[in-house]
């Protein structure tokens, strides 16, 4: 980044690009050119800021300045105020939602502050198409130190020391896997990274690819030498097109730099990868189901033992690691397991990036550092809940995981504790709910997402999750029993006790925990037939207030099924019969008369 | 499903993309995306040649189409419309959303319109969920997305 005496950033994640950040890109280049400025200022289409909610973003370096909601008329401004005048172009600025003050740069901004950003170190940094800047920050120097200074088992006792746990999900500890797929002796290994991010809603993985494909190319190198394979595997979702193509970049540049291919740095040492696409199904991020994918068959998981260190890809001794796991190896090896050990709690060191979203204001990508509190992530970094409401619970773990309610706000993040409280850390969806979400439909929305993800190979799960979401949609119409309530809850514990694989034994979660901690809203479900989020339609009556009513008629002309009636300048009365319950007619009276009940 | 028939041209592609993936059995899922890319949907009669290609039975090709998602056996609309339900969108109204495009087009998710001009399906995160909901149609992303904006999202196509 040397010769250019300004770099303006712009964000080329998935949410920025849907929001014209390309066109944004090349306005910004054609107005450098009419200014002759072309080799002063150089424009660089990054990876995901995380600030999602705001994009797409522009920032300029060196002077951290943050510009969101840029639209590509916005290009001309830019360049003739803040880069030839050096004015910023105040209007573009963030403002904080707190104070209502515009906020300079984002050293300054609350998204920014409490954050830690270790495995997107690079994300919104560098070009990941361009591996020569991620050379420039330290890329490939931990590859070299391993093939150089270090043999494998020191590798591997680097990475057990550095306390690092599997990011995908179940937070096995990264170095003992490696130390036990060494451990497996065979004529061919193979090192996999499981890029399949299934659960719906969240979004790591995909960044980490998208922003910075070289840091897991770099740490599967390091991980096949630590094991002692030669061939690495990407199983990669088929609708990620942009992270393919980023990744199949990084590949070819890195062949063609000598980091991958035969004898890496003179070391002897060979290793290559390859991409596998994966077609759309929830269960083949289970490691299993992953591998026979990749070997061109259904995905469908099968018993452990044998694991795939034992028995993988090909029937080969297979290491299985996440994206995110894989993108904090290269910066542990640079900077060694002590460093890495002294960030998080005493059993869960390092970072976790989480997707958050929901009704929040600030949705986007953070990376935080183990044992931060749910309070710290929503009010401080996630600028607290949308339009003021109050906040109901927070989903973590998406399908596999539960809700989480006021009561939890103070609890440190990590793998333990919130396995402790009923839900689990997962990849790192993280999805916050106001007093809108209704916390049965919740339940029945993950559950229903199971049922249709269920690979059927075994009965708990087929069968099981399908009674659950039986009785769940049972509720939702009104027609529960308490009775069924303590069916959910002894269903739930028996399909967690007997299904084949992770998913039916996660899958009752949201569930369980729901119903522990939302018990109320359930009783009320079956005994009043009243859902107070107004979320479950058929428990719901819209009502006009004859008194506030002033006949406007807006209602009535947008009711698509005619269901209300009444004079101009009269009280409008809506048909129970008639009302599909759109809502429609709500939206409408600007005079608050209608209401849910 | 009515029978379709092949073109001599189209079996050729078939067996060309079967050739370039050397005829394995192991890799039926990466020429099965090959030949949906070419195609834009997977009918029988595709998948009876792909089988005979790789020396599997029909019914081993057809296993992995139904079970993947990606995969589809109904062509789909000049217009796919795809509705995220992923949680965030969810969350933010997406179910909303997709009531408003079945009732605009008077289809089912999974459902082509009379004309072929629409299909609507669903599916999980596209990676956008700071603009939740969002709807795909082809390849562009509409954010925050309103039951009210469906109208005028349709319009852009209709008469194009
Ligand atoms: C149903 C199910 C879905 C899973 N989905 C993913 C996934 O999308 N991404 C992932 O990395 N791991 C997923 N896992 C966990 C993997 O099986 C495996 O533990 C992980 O990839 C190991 O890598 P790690 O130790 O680095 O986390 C899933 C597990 C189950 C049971
Ligand atoms: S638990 Fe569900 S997904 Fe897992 S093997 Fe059984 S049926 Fe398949
Ligand atoms: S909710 Fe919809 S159907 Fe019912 S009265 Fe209002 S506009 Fe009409
Ligand atoms: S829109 Fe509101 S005020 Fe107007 S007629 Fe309907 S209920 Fe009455
Ligand atoms: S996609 Fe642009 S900030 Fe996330
Ligand atoms: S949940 Fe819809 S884009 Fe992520």
């Amino acid at each position: 980044m040397a010769k250019f005496k300004m770099h303006l950033l712009i964000c080329g994640g998935t949410g920025c690009n849907a929001s014209q950040s390309q066109e944004i890109a090349q306005n910004l280049k054609n107005g450098l050119k009419d200014k002759g400025l072309e080799n002063e200022v150089q424009v660089i289409l990054t990876g995901c800021f995380g600030f999602c909610e705001k994009g797409p973003i522009v920032k300029v370096m060196p002077d951290n300045t943050f510009y969101t909601e840029v639209k590509p008329e916005d290009a001309r401004e830019i360049i003739e105020e803040h880069v030839v005048k050096g004015r910023k172009v105040t209007r573009l600025l963030y403002v904080d939602p707190e104070n209502k003050q515009q906020v300079a740069d984002s050293k300054h901004m609350g998204f920014y502050k409490k954050q830690l950003r270790i495995a997107l170190r690079n994300c919104g940094f560098i070009d990941p198409e361009n591996i020569e800047e991620y050379i420039s920050e330290d890329g490939y120097s931990a590859l070299a130190k391993c093939l150089g200074e270090m043999k494998p088992e020191e590798v591997v006792k680097e990475i057990k020391l550095s306390g690092l746990r599997g990011r995908g999900g179940g937070g096995f500890p990264t170095g003992l896997k490696w130390e036990i797929a060494a451990g497996n002796h065979a004529d061919q290994k193979y090192v996999v990274c499981n890029a399949d991010e299934g659960d719906p809603g969240a979004f790591m993985d995909r960044s980490i690819l998208e922003g910075d494909p070289h840091s897991v190319i770099e740490a599967m190198a390091i991980n096949g030498y630590a094991i002692g394979a030669t061939k690495g595997l990407v199983y990669i979702r088929a609708e990620y097109p942009l992270a393919i193509k980023r990744l199949l970049t990084a590949l070819e540049q890195a062949r063609t730099f000598g980091l991958l291919g035969k004898d890496i740095f003179g070391s002897g040492f060979d290793f290559d990868i390859e991409l596998r696409y994966g077609a759309g199904a929830f269960v083949c991020g289970e490691e299993t189901a992953l591998i026979h994918s990749m070997e061109g068959m259904r995905g469908e998981p099968t018993f452990k033992p044998p694991f795939p260190a034992q028995e993988g890809y090909n029937k080969k001794p297979t290491n299985v690691n996440n994206v995110e796991t894989y993108a904090n190896i290269p910066i542990i090896i640079n900077k060694g397991a002590e460093w890495f050990n002294k960030i998080g709690t005493e059993k869960s060191k390092g970072t976790k990036v989480f997707a958050l979203a929901g009704q929040i204001n600030n949705v986007g990508l953070i990376e935080v550092p183990m044992g931060i509190t749910l309070r710290e992530i929503i009010y401080e970094i996630g600028g607290g809940i949308k339009d003021g409401r109050q906040f109901k619970a927070v989903q973590t773990g998406g399908p596999s995981g539960g809700c989480l309610t006021s009561a939890h706000l103070d609890t440190p993040i990590d793998y333990d504790n919130l396995i402790a409280v009923g839900s689990m850390m997962g990849s790192g969806g993280m999805v916050v709910m106001d007093e809108t979400s209704c916390m049965v439909a919740i339940a029945k929305f993950y559950l229903e997402f199971t049922v249709e993800e269920s690979c059927g190979k075994c009965s708990p799960c087929r069968i099981g999750n399908k009674r659950l979401y039986e009785i769940l949609e049972k509720i939702t119409k009104g027609n529960g029993t308490m009775e069924d309530l303590d069916n959910l809850a002894n269903l739930s514990r028996v399909i967690k006790d007997t299904a084949l694989c992770g998913l039916g034994q996660t899958s009752p979660n949201p569930v369980l925990s729901t119903i522990e901690n939302f018990y109320d809203e359930y009783v009320e479900h079956i005994k009043d037939k009243k859902c107070r989020a107004g979320v479950c339609k058929s428990l719901m009556q819209y009502v006009v207030d004859p008194v506030a009513c002033v006949g406007c008629t807006a209602c009535a002309r947008n009711c698509p099924v005619n269901a209300i009636q009444g004079e101009k300048k009269m009280p409008h009365v809506i048909s129970t019969e008639l009302c599909i319950k759109c809502g429609a007619c709500i939206e409408k009276c600007k005079f608050g008369a209608i209401s849910i009940q | 499903m009515a029978k379709v028939k092949l073109a001599e041209s189209k079996i050729n592609k078939i067996k060309e993309i079967c050739a370039n993936f050397g005829n394995l059995p192991g890799e039926a899922i990466n020429v099965l995306h090959k030949v949906q890319g070419e195609f834009g949907y997977l009918p029988a009669e595709v998948q009876e040649v792909v089988a005979h290609e790789l020396n599997v039975s029909v019914a081993h090709i057809y296993g992995i189409v139904t079970f993947y998602s990606f995969f589809t056996m109904l062509p789909k609309g000049e217009h796919p419309i795809s509705v995220c339900t992923g949680t965030a969108c969810y969350v933010r109204g997406a179910e909303k959303v997709l009531d408003e495009f079945k009732r605009e087009l008077k289809i089912a998710v999974g459902e082509t319109t009379a004309d072929g001009k629409f299909s609507i399906s669903c599916l999980r995160c596209v990676g956008a969920c700071g603009l939740a909901p969002v709807v795909l149609i082809g390849e562009k992303v509409y954010g925050r997305v309103t039951p009210d904006g469906v109208k005028d999202i349709l319009n852009e196509y209709r008469n194009a």
